[in-house]
């Protein structure tokens, strides 16, 4: 049995100390990707019908390896922050919860690394 | 404590939907197609990884009609999230909160998204062409 109060075991939970910062990465990741956003829809124009050669051609220009890269650095922890907030505000029991978290956090990570390594393969692979 | 028992607040169906809870919804929702979106352009760019072949199948089913249609919706969802996504910005920095502006803005955003939507694909089939 603990002797603690209602409220001592309560106090220090929650996002008292830490709420903040998922908050603040949300609008700093948001500001980064609007102008990528707008370069990318622009870039996206072009890749109609491309052919991987051409798309090939298309990333060795300067710029678009390292745009690219920083939009998809941006998009997959925007995605990941956002669908997190879904997840914590409809799915509410505790071992549902904490697992769909885990996933979001292990896919944002897995899907933005497979897309960095597929870039480094197709603009300086053989 | 039965919870079952004890008194429930009012619920989303009881309410009259208005332009800010309709875009407020609106948001989440273009959020998660966008996540849906994202793994699609991460199935792109790893086909284009995998060889000329696959990454030709891949730009083949996006030139279907369905593959068009997705686009498209990606397309709208995108502005829509970045025009609102802006506004919230605003919002953020303690400006626009009256409720002329909410609505004012909200429409801007609206027309803002469609206009964006059409423009870009204006612009893309003069690129290529059809």
């Amino acid at each position: 049995m603990s002797l603690q109060s209602d409220l001592g075991k309560v106090k220090g939970l929650g996002s008292s100390k830490s709420g903040t910062s998922h908050w603040w990465a949300q609008r700093v990741s948001a500001l980064a990707l609007i102008p990528l956003t707008l370069w990318f829809v622009y870039s996206a124009m072009k890749f109609i019908g491309m052919d991987l050669f051409a798309f090939r051609a298309w990333l060795n220009e300067p710029g678009s390896v390292l745009l690219l890269s920083l939009f998809l650095i941006a998009l997959f922890y925007h995605m990941q922050l956002g669908l997190q907030v879904v997840i914590e505000d409809y799915v509410h029991g505790e071992k549902n919860k904490i697992f769909l978290l885990l996933i979001n956090k292990f896919a944002a990570v897995l899907f933005a690394i497979s897309s960095l390594v597929a870039i480094i393969q197709i603009a300086y692979g053989g | 404590m039965n919870s079952q028992t004890r008194p429930i607040s009012p619920h989303l169906q009881v309410y009259k939907p208005q332009i800010t809870s309709v875009l407020s919804i609106l948001h989440r929702i273009t959020g998660v197609g966008l996540a849906v979106g994202a793994l699609a352009l991460v199935y792109w760019l790893n086909s284009a990884a995998y060889g000329p072949e696959a990454f030709a199948r891949t730009q083949e089913f996006m030139a279907t009609w369905f593959g068009r249609l997705l686009l498209f919706g990606w397309t709208w969802a995108l502005f829509y999230h970045l025009c609102n996504g802006i506004r919230h910005l605003f919002w953020d920095a303690g400006m626009g909160f009256g409720l002329t502006n909410v609505n004012i803005t909200g429409w801007i955003v609206v027309f803002s998204s469609i206009i964006f939507t059409f423009g870009s694909w204006f612009l893309g089939y003069g690129m290529v062409g059809g």
